[in-house]
C-alpha cells in the first residue's frame, strides 16, 4: 500500500464532478446500444460454438501427432473464449438488455466447475462492489495470498508464489472453492449448514459433469484415441487456466494499484466509489486480438466502472475515461501483458516475506475525510 | 425398451457430450426451423399494403401447428438488438399450399415493432414465433348471414377468414381515413366484383366516424347476422351497447388489440403477485425497498445496479430506471433490476 494518497489531491466536489462525467459516459453507450452489438454476442457465441465442435471433432482423430496439435489449440481458444469474452460479460448482465432468453445473466451457464450461480455472487456481488477493499473482497488474494504490505504476514505466506502456481494450474476449481468459501466454511459448524451442503452439492454436480465431459466422453468417443484426446483436453484446460488467471492477475495485482481500508467506505458516495473502482483497477495494453482473448477484461478500469456495458463497447469507453484521468491527474496503470504478469508475480513473491521494516502505520489511501481537510486548508 | 425411452436415453448421452449447453444449442447453429427446435420462422417477404401497412409472409418452423381463421399468432422480433414480442392477426387462409403464413402489420406512430416490419426488416430474418391463439374465430357451424364490422387495421382477423371460408350472404361495413389508407383494398374489391361479398367502405376523413345508428340503414337485418366486429376500442364499445340494447348481443363476437393500455406515471400501487401484497410505492424508492418494506422476500445483491443479483419478472404495468429515467413496460420475459427500478405507475412484480 502506497503511504500516499494518490487522490488526495481531489475535492469532494471534483469527485462528484467526476462521478457525474463518468455517468454521462455510462448514458451515452446505454443510449448507442443495439443490432450492431447484439450481432456481436451473438457471432462470437456462434465462433465460439463452431471452433468448439471442430476442434473436438479433429481431436476423435488426435493419435495422429498433427491433429492432436489442431485440435488442442483450437479447444484451448474455444474455452477461453467460453470463459472470457462470452460467459464472464454474459453473467455479469452485459447483455440482458437484448431480452434474448438464451443470452441472459439468469440463464447462461459456462464450461466451467463453478456454478454460474455461485460465481455471480461472489463475483458480481461481493467482488466488483467492494472492490480491493481488505476484508470484504476476497478476490485480493483470494484468501490464500498476501498481496498487500497491510495484511499480516504469516509463514504460510513463505510459500504463496507455489499456491499462486498451483492456483493458475487449476485455476477453475480454485474459482469454485472460492465461491464455495470452503476455507471460511471448513469449520464442523458450518460445513453442517444445510446451505452450505446445498451449494457443495451443486458444485459437486458441475465438476461430475465437466470431467466426465472432458475426461470421459470425449476420449471414449475418440476409440483408439483415447489416451491422446485425453491428454490434449487436460491441456487445453491447463492452457486456459493459466490464461485466465494471468489475466485475472494483471486485474488489480500490478503495482500502482491501490487497495482500501474496510472503514473507507463508510458511506461512500457514487462518485467515491467511481475513483476506488478507478484505483483499484489495472489494464493491459494490446492488439484487438489481445482484447478480444481477455474478454475485454484487458479493460479491467472500464469494466469496473461499468460491469454490464457489453463488452465490445470498453474499447471506445477506454479512450474516454482515460482522458478523464488526465483531467483529474490520476495515475492509469496499464502495460502489455508481460510487464504486467512479472509486475504481479512480483509482487506475489516480494509479499510472500515479511515486510522489511516494522510498519509505520500510515493513513490508508482512500478519500480522506474531506471536511477535515478542508478545515485544515 | 420402447422407442421413446431409447430416443430420451440418447438424448441425455448427447447432453453430456454437450454439458453445459444443450445439443439443441448446436443444432439450432445450422437448422433453427427443425422439428423440436423453439418455435421459430423466417420472414421471407416483405409485401407493401398501403404507404403504412405491409404483409409479412413467414415460413414457420416445423412445430408450427396451424391457425384457425381470425386468430392471432404473437412474434419476437429484435428490434435495435433487443427482442420485442407483438400479437399480429394471420392473415393467410389456413389452407395454403405452401406451408406459409401471413401477418399485415400497420405502422402506428412510435411503434417500434410495426415501424420495423414495415419498414425495415429484410427478408431472411429469423424471428421468434408462438403458436396461434385466441377465440375471435368462425364457429364450426356455418352461419347464414354475417355481417363483419371493422376499423383501420382492424381488417387482418378478418381478412383471414373472408380468404379461409366462403359463406352465401357477407356484408362487410369497413372504416378508414381515406380509400388509399383501406388495408387489402384490392382484394375486398375483387371479391365484391366476384359477388362474394358486399361491402360498405366508409372514409372517415371524409364520412366522418361510423355512427352505429346508421347500421340500420347500412345493414338493415345486422340484428339476424352472426357478427365479427373489430377495431378502435371506441367501435367496439359502441357496438357492444348496441347488439346490448337490442338483445342480440350473443350475434357479436369482438376482438381488441390493445386490452389495456400501460400509463406510465410516477410512483404507484405495486403487487407482488407471487407473495400476494399490494402497497403504494412513490416514484423514488427502489422496488427492492419497497418490497423488502412490505416483508416479501426479495431477492437482493449490490442494491447498485450492478450485479444482476435482483433481477425479477415485471408482469405488468411500467418502472422506471432511477439511473437514466427509462421507462421499461411489461412484457412477456422482461426482468427488471428492482434496486435500481421504482414504479411508474401501477406495476405487478412476481415475488
Amino acid at each position: 500500500m502506497t503511504a500516499i494518497d494518490p487522490t488526495a489531491h481531489l475535492t469532494a466536489e471534483q469527485i462528484e464532478e467526476l462521478g457525474r462525467e463518468l455517468d454521462a459516459i455510462r448514458d451515452e453507450v446505454i443510449a448507442g446500444r443495439g443490432e450492431k452489438d447484439a450481432a456481436y454476442i451473438r457471432k462470437v457465441i456462434s465462433a465460439q460454438r463452431k471452433l468448439e465442435l471442430v476442434s473436438r471433432g479433429v481431436l476423435l482423430f488426435s493419435i495422429f501427432p498433427p491433429a492432436w496439435l489442431i485440435g488442442t489449440a483450437g479447444l484451448s481458444v474455444a474455452k477461453i473464449m467460453d470463459n472470457m469474452e462470452i460467459g464472464h460479460n454474459i453473467l455479469h448482465g452485459q447483455w440482458d438488455w437484448m431480452r434474448d432468453p438464451k443470452i441472459h445473466s439468469t440463464t447462461w451457464d459456462w464450461d466451467h466447475v463453478s456454478p454460474a450461480e455461485q460465481w455471480k455472487h461472489s463475483h458480481n456481488e461481493l467482488h466488483h462492489t467492494y472492490t480491493n477493499v481488505i476484508g470484504k473482497d476476497n478476490d485480493l488474494g483470494y484468501g490464500i495470498m498476501r498481496v498487500d504490505e497491510d495484511q499480516k504476514w504469516h509463514p504460510f505466506h513463505l510459500g504463496q508464489p507455489l499456491w499462486n502456481f498451483i492456483n493458475a494450474c487449476f485455476f477453475e476449481y480454485g474459482i469454485a472453492a472460492y465461491d464455495l468459501e470452503l476455507g471460511k466454511n471448513l469449520s464442523k459448524r458450518r460445513r453442517k449448514s444445510p446451505e452450505f451442503r446445498a451449494r457443495a452439492r451443486a458444485v459437486g454436480r458441475k465438476i461430475r459433469k465437466q470431467v466426465l465431459k472432458d475426461y470421459v466422453i470425449h476420449p471414449l468417443l475418440s476409440g483408439p484415441s483415447f489416451p491422446t484426446t485425453l491428454a490434449a483436453t487436460f491441456t487445453a484446460n491447463l492452457v486456459r487456466n493459466l490464461w485466465t488467471h494471468s489475466v485475472i492477475m494483471c486485474g488489480h495485482f500490478p503495482e500502482g494499484v491501490q487497495v482500501f481500508e474496510r472503514r473507507s467506505i463508510r458511506g461512500e458516495t457514487r462518485g467515491q466509489w467511481y475513483l476506488r473502482q478507478m484505483m483499484g483497477s489495472a489494464n493491459i495494453s494490446g492488439s484487438k486480438a489481445m482484447h478480444f482473448m481477455t474478454g475485454n477484461l484487458s479493460h479491467q478500469i472500464e469494466h469496473h466502472l461499468f460491469p454490464d456495458l457489453p463488452s465490445n463497447r470498453y474499447a471506445e469507453v477506454a479512450v474516454k475515461v482515460r482522458a478523464l484521468f488526465e483531467k483529474y491527474e490520476l495515475d492509469y496503470v496499464t502495460g502489455p501483458l508481460p510487464k504486467q504478469v512479472f509486475s504481479a508475480w512480483h509482487k506475489v513473491f516480494r509479499l510472500s516475506l515479511p515486510n522489511k521494516k516494522p510498519k509505520v502505520k500510515t493513513p490508508k489511501v482512500k478519500t480522506p475525510d474531506r471536511e477535515q481537510e478542508l478545515v485544515a486548508a | 425398451m420402447t422407442s421413446a425411452a431409447l430416443r430420451s436415453r440418447a438424448w441425455k448421452m448427447l447432453e453430456m457430450v454437450t454439458t453445459p449447453l444443450l445439443p439443441s444449442d448446436y443444432l439450432d447453429l445450422v437448422s433453427p426451423l427443425r422439428a423440436g427446435a423453439d418455435l421459430r420462422g423466417r420472414i421471407e417477404a416483405v409485401h407493401p399494403e398501403t404507404s403504412d401497412a405491409a404483409t409479412i409472409v413467414i415460413r414457420p418452423g416445423r412445430g408450427w401447428r396451424g391457425h384457425t381463421a381470425g386468430q392471432y399468432v404473437r412474434i419476437g422480433v429484435d428490434v435495435d438488438g433487443v427482442r420485442l414480442w407483438r400479437a399480429y392477426s394471420v392473415t393467410s387462409p389456413t389452407n395454403r399450399q405452401d406451408g406459409r403464413i401471413t401477418v399485415t402489420v400497420k405502422a402506428i406512430p412510435d411503434g417500434k415493432v410495426s415501424n420495423h416490419l414495415v419498414r425495415r426488416v429484410k427478408p431472411g430474418t429469423l424471428i421468434q414465433l408462438d403458436q396461434a391463439t385466441g377465440d375471435f374465430v368462425l364457429p364450426e357451424a356455418k352461419p347464414a348471414k354475417v355481417l363483419y364490422l371493422t376499423a383501420g387495421s382492424g381488417i387482418t382477423p378478418v381478412m383471414g377468414m373472408l380468404r379461409d371460408i366462403e359463406f352465401d350472404d357477407v356484408v362487410m361495413v369497413h372504416s378508414a381515413p381515406q380509400p388509399q389508407d383501406v388495408i387489402f383494398r384490392d382484394d375486398l374489391h375483387a371479391l365484391v366484383a366476384d359477388k362474394k361479398l358486399r361491402l360498405t367502405e366508409l372514409h372517415t376523413d371524409t364520412d366522418g366516424m361510423l355512427d352505429i345508428a346508421r347500421l340500420d340503414e347500412l345493414v338493415p337485418d345486422w340484428t339476424e347476422r352472426e357478427t365479427w366486429a373489430c377495431g378502435p376500442a371506441g367501435m367496439l364499445d359502441a357496438a357492444e351497447k348496441h347488439w346490448s340494447e337490442h338483445g342480440v348481443q350473443e350475434r357479436l363476437h369482438t376482438e381488441r388489440f390493445r386490452p389495456s393500455i400501460v400509463v406510465a406515471g410516477d410512483g404507484g400501487e405495486v403487487t407482488f403477485s407471487t407473495t400476494g401484497k399490494t402497497v403504494d410505492a412513490d416514484g423514488a424508492t427502489p422496488l427492492l425497498d419497497v418490497g423488502e418494506e412490505a416483508g416479501v422476500l426479495m431477492p437482493s445483491g449490490c442494491r447498485m445496479g450492478i450485479c444482476f443479483g435482483c433481477v425479477t419478472p415485471l408482469k405488468a404495468g411500467a418502472v422506471r430506471d432511477l439511473r437514466t429515467g427509462e421507462i421499461t413496460e411489461a412484457e412477456p420475459g422482461v426482468l427488471i433490476q428492482t434496486c435500481v427500478s421504482a414504479a411508474a405507475g401501477p406495476c405487478d412484480i412476481e415475488r
